[in-house]
């Protein structure tokens, strides 16, 4: 079933393509030597380059350039070896030298695909139309002075890549899909970290609406959204929106508009209304990009495995598709699953993972980067019940034991005695004490009512003090229960 | 002999004999400006005290033994080029008071070898003029007066005309410059010295305000072909801070003006002979010819079929590129601001620009604005980048059988400062002989050759192949020596 | 082609210069006169010629790309030495609206 909003006139459908900004991973600016830490003091990371003085001249950074052929790699996309800068000129208060650089008429990747799998497991293919290259603005503070705005430089010349979708997106779940997976990828390449909260990543939502079976309507283009779940937001309220002037006997018109994230509403960006001519033309500082295709060559040869790759291999491991889904989410996830599942049963240590491991880690809420126990004591404590040193359920609360401890199993096992009870001496006299002590759930257990076996169970392993060992413990129940 | 009146190289040899010091010449040269710079305006700025100082320490430098290959030489610095510390206005109104903390690459090389400043010189706005007369810090006059009619102030040309007036004027011994349609060539034939465009990315535009992004390049003027190439040398060179400079070695520009030129094929472009041609420039052009003929190089008739349309080209191109570069000058991070009271951020650029930049100024940028805007960037800027393409093949052609082409570098002699200001199209025709070589990249030289009817000094231009100075040297050269070029202008230091 | 005077003050407003009303008509002249003057060149064939970017004489040069190093910033104060309107450690400007 197919997406639709229902208007008064009928069922629309939406159409949702995407630009995202993604901060590329870099030491330097795209142009200039300063450096582009998140945080730092106002202006404090800003060359004349980046303020736009006069007479100073971009040169283009190494490292963006490979973060960008990685990146169109990774997107399965066309890498063009010959690509260049162009000039698009507007006047801003945060764009110093008059106009940004980027890549118009000659992106350095083209055409490419990513698939996005939605709630109920369908897979369906995004296009990508291109990725450029391109310096970041400034920042312009609102709010610090009663009659000005002041302006911060840190960010000016800070390389973006500018990731444009086909409009193949039909509605607020996919294109939440499509921008998570996006996210995905540039994280496990190492081109962006993602961070939408510090701004790492940006997207523009050209969103339209149309009856089925029509061409495409007037687009708007909601400026800057920085969250997955204010994507989604967005595109609703835009479509809605649009639904209603169209239902009004209105005309979209084309524009930028803006998304109020307290009303869940967009609205019309002022300062941007006659910004459209933007007189592109061709960079003249700068000679063209070339690339050696060897050179591409070996960038893809070091490309590490991307999500969907992974993913693969973990079912193939023999672990669930939502098991290799979830593992998979982040990279730093399957970094850490893989470092434990080596030489070790991996659907195992998945039901770790997945199960009081992410519990524990959400309780805290840390991701697994920042995660107190290391993954060679998770791999420590579940090697203690393979080799039947504790059973599962002490696992379970030495596991808690080491969140809050920060102690590595084998101590903690040693420290408290935990150890299991394998002594089928020991185990005889508990069984022994637990039946002479319930004799009559023994007489109805003989006849029949089987089910109070769990009951002996139970009472056998509180006597030793849970750490009896359970297959143990239940043989010795069956043989002396006359099973 | 007044220290004033030594050429570049004369000076050097002067030092280093000990007859003179670089105090001494540069006090000498600072009496010079002095005296003659409230009437020429040639210079914007003048750091005198700086110079001295400059001077006094390239003297121990020179006792201990280690002189640079500039040691002690003063010069004046086109106030285009960033000078740490020192005020740089690009001759706008707009950068009153822009003091760069950064030199620029080419100042840089000239102080790292030994080069005293003797301020920056005046020029037409953002390098935009043929005459002079557009900066903010007023017009420059050329120190050459007509014979029959001493009384008109002529322009020095433009836009370096502060650089080439003061060199002819002996208040440098040479200057830096630049060259955008021929704002080197065009100055140095109005005042009766040397200049030349080297080849496009042959000098390093780092520090250097931008005019044209595509077509600007650095280059000197001096009083001989020598001196310039003394200059050149110091100031080329591969840059990494600049993405357009060319990673070539150096030559020995100043060995190659002794080459000579025999057996040199020398092309003349039959499109130089415009109609209309002013017949003492015709004929010093042939003068020219047959002195290089007589020694040894061979002349050959060639065709640069689209020299015609060079002109409007390049007056689609320069100005697109100058309406971006000039997009920075917003009054925010440096330079004049001008507001009103309840100026919206829209309002402070537009009365920021508008008392900021000159006409001139705003007019290219409007016509550049206009250029590239929506519906309008093919049929005039990629429409001009084709036919630049075409230009630079017209010479790519012609070099495949001549070695250099001579040409007359100006239609005419400079003239008043009352003329050709009605009409920018008219103003514009001055760069007709200078600006190919700007489109298409090549190195230009203008030699002073001779007198017009009037006594005005009338200069030949000398084009070579990308990166090949040394024959245009070798040529300039070879023009300077049989012309014996000795006019002097009126006004001078010395005099 | 010939520019009417509300082009000419949409290109000035493009540009950012305020055009005064009294100074229109002679820009408007200017501009016209100039753009006349280029229009000869609609006259030159370019049909298949490969555009000129850049200013290289010899055919297509290509960048060169610099090390991705920390090598510049941390110089507020002169980033900051020029500004008409300092404010502290920013650049100030009317406030804006977006």
């Amino acid at each position: 079933m197919s997406y639709t909003i229902e208007g008064r006139t009928g069922p629309w459908e939406i159409v949702v393509g995407l630009e995202v900004h993604a901060q590329v991973i870099s030491q330097s600016k795209l142009f200039s030597g300063a450096a582009t830490a998140f945080g730092a003091a106002p202006n404090s990371q800003v060359s004349f380059i980046d303020a736009g003085f006069p007479g100073m001249l971009p040169v283009i950074n190494a490292e963006c350039v490979a973060q960008a052929v990685r990146t169109g790699l990774g997107l399965n996309a066309k890498v063009n070896l010959w690509s260049r800068f162009d000039r698009k000129n507007y006047f801003y208060a945060d764009l110093p030298q008059g106009y940004q650089i980027s890549q118009f008429a000659h992106p350095i990747i083209g055409e490419g695909a990513v698939e996005i799998t939605l709630a109920d497991g369908a897979v369906k293919t995004i296009g990508i139309t291109r990725l450029h290259l391109e310096q970041d603005a400034g920042k312009s503070l609102h709010d610090q002075h009663p009659s000005k705005s002041f302006i911060d430089l840190n960010r000016s010349g800070v390389a973006l890549m500018e990731i444009v979708s086909e409009p193949d997106m039909r509605s607020p779940e996919e294109a939440g899909a499509y921008l998570s997976k996006l996210r995905q990828i540039l994280r496990y390449l190492g081109t962006c970290d993602g961070n939408m909260d510090e701004g790492s990543m940006r997207a523009d939502v050209n969103v339209s609406v149309r009856k089925a079976g029509e061409g495409y309507r007037t687009r708007c283009e909601v400026k800057n959204v920085n969250s997955i779940r204010f994507v989604m937001q967005a595109v609703e309220a835009e479509a809605r929106r649009q639904i209603e002037v169209w239902e009004d006997g209105g005309e979209v018109s084309q524009e930028t508009r803006l998304f109020d994230t307290a009303r869940g509403t967009t609205r019309s960006m002022r300062s941007k209304e006659d910004a459209h001519d933007y007189r592109y033309f061709p960079e003249p500082d700068l000679p063209p990009l070339v690339l050696e295709s060897n050179w591409v060559e070996a960038l893809k040869a070091a490309l590490p495995e991307l999500p969907d790759a992974r993913r693969a291999r973990y079912v193939a491991m023999g672990l669930s598709a939502y098991d290799a889904h979830v593992l998979t989410l982040e990279k730093e996830t399957a970094v850490f699953f893989e470092s434990v599942a080596t030489g070790r049963d991996a659907k195992i240590v998945a039901n770790w993972l997945t199960g009081d491991f992410f519990a524990h880690l959400n309780k805290r809420g840390v991701g697994i980067e920042e995660s107190p126990v290391p993954a060679k004591d998770l791999g420590a404590l579940i090697d203690l019940i393979a080799d039947k040193t504790i059973n599962g359920k002490i696992a379970k609360d030495v596991l808690e034991i080491m969140f809050e401890e920060g102690k590595t199993p084998g101590a903690i096992v040693a420290e408290r005695g935990l150890k299991q009870v394998t002594d089928t001496g020991a185990i005889d006299a508990a069984v022994d004490k637990v039946l002479a002590a319930n004799a009559g759930q023994v007489e109805q257990y003989k006849a029949g009512k089987v089910t109070l076996f769990g009951f002996f169970v139970g009472q056998t392993m509180k006597a030793l003090q849970g750490k009896g060992n359970p297959a143990l413990v239940n043989e010795v129940l069956k043989a002396k229960l006359g099973g | 002999m007044h220290p004033t009146d030594f050429t570049l190289a004369g000076a050097l040899a002067a030092l280093e004999e000990g007859a003179i010091s670089s105090v001494e010449l540069t006090q000498a040269h600072l009496d010079g400006i002095a005296k003659l710079n409230p009437r020429i305006n040639a210079y914007i700025t003048v750091t005198a005290e700086k110079a001295l100082a400059q001077a006094a320490e390239s003297d121990a430098r020179r006792k201990r033994g280690d002189a640079r290959a500039l040691e002690g030489i003063p010069l004046a610095i086109k106030d285009l080029f960033c000078t740490a510390g020192t005020e740089t206005t690009a001759g706008s109104r707009i950068l009153k008071g822009f003091v760069p903390p950064y030199e620029s690459t080419v100042s840089q090389k000239l102080l790292d070898d030994g080069a005293v400043f003797l301020g920056k010189a005046n020029l037409d706005e953002f390098a935009m003029g043929s005459s002079n007369t557009t900066s903010a810090a007023g017009p420059v006059e050329n120190p050459w007066s007509r014979a029959n009619d001493p009384d008109t102030r002529l322009v020095p040309g433009g836009s370096s005309g502060g650089s080439a007036a003061a060199v002819a004027a002996r208040m440098a011994l040479g200057a830096t410059a630049t060259d955008t349609g021929g704002s080197i060539r065009q100055p140095a034939a109005f005042c009766g010295i040397a200049g030349i465009k080297p080849t496009y990315g042959r000098c390093s535009r780092f520090g250097v305000v931008a005019f044209a992004s595509s077509l600007d390049q650095a280059g000197p003027v001096a009083r001989t072909v020598e001196d310039c190439a003394l200059l050149l040398k110091s100031m080329s060179g591969y840059d990494p801070k600049d993405s357009t400079s060319a990673d070539m070695p150096v030559p020995d520009f100043a060995a190659a003006c002794r080459r000579g030129v025999k057996g040199l094929r020398i092309g003349v472009p039959k499109e130089y002979r415009l109609d209309g041609l002013a017949p003492e420039i015709a004929a010093l052009w042939d003068q020219g010819l047959a002195w290089l003929r007589e020694q040894g190089a061979e002349m050959v008739e060639i065709s640069l079929p689209h020299t015609k349309y060079a002109l409007p080209t390049y007056y689609i191109v320069a100005p697109a590129e100058a309406s971006s570069n000039l997009a920075r000058y917003d009054g925010v991070r440096f330079g004049s601001r001008v507001t009103e009271p309840g100026s919206d951020l829209r309002d402070l650029y537009e009365r920021t620009r508008a008392a900021g930049f000159g006409q001139e100024v705003k007019r290219r940028i409007m016509i550049g604005t206009y250029v590239l805007s929506a519906g309008y960037y093919d049929a005039y800027y990629l429409k001009a980048q084709k036919i630049r393409a075409l230009i630079r093949r017209d010479f790519e052609e012609a070099f495949r059988t001549v070695d250099a082409i001579v040409t007359p570098a100006t239609p005419s002699a400079a003239f008043g400062m009352d003329e050709k200001q009605d009409d920018p199209v008219t103003m514009y025709l001055n760069d007709v002989f200078t600006v190919t070589a700007n489109l298409a990249g090549l190195p230009g030289l203008a030699v002073p050759a001779g007198l017009d009817g009037q006594g005005l000094p009338l200069g030949l231009q000398v084009i070579g192949r990308a990166f090949d100075e040394e024959s245009v040297f070798a040529v300039g050269r070879a023009i300077e020596q049989a012309a014996g070029f000795t006019a002097l202008p009126g006004l001078r230091a010395g005099a | 082609m010939s520019l009417d005077s509300a082009t000419v003050r949409r290109i000035a407003a493009l540009a950012r210069i305020r055009v005064e009303d009294d100074e229109l008509p002679r820009v408007q002249a200017e501009i016209n006169g100039i753009l006349g003057w280029i229009e000869q060149l609609q006259a030159v064939n370019t049909e298949g010629v490969e555009p000129m970017s850049g200013g290289s004489p010899v055919g297509q040069a290509q960048a060169r790309l610099r090390p991705d190093a920390v090598t510049d910033g941390d110089r507020a104060e002169q980033v900051l030495a020029n500004a008409p309107d300092r404010m502290g450690a920013w650049f100030g400007v009317p406030k804006v609206v977006e």
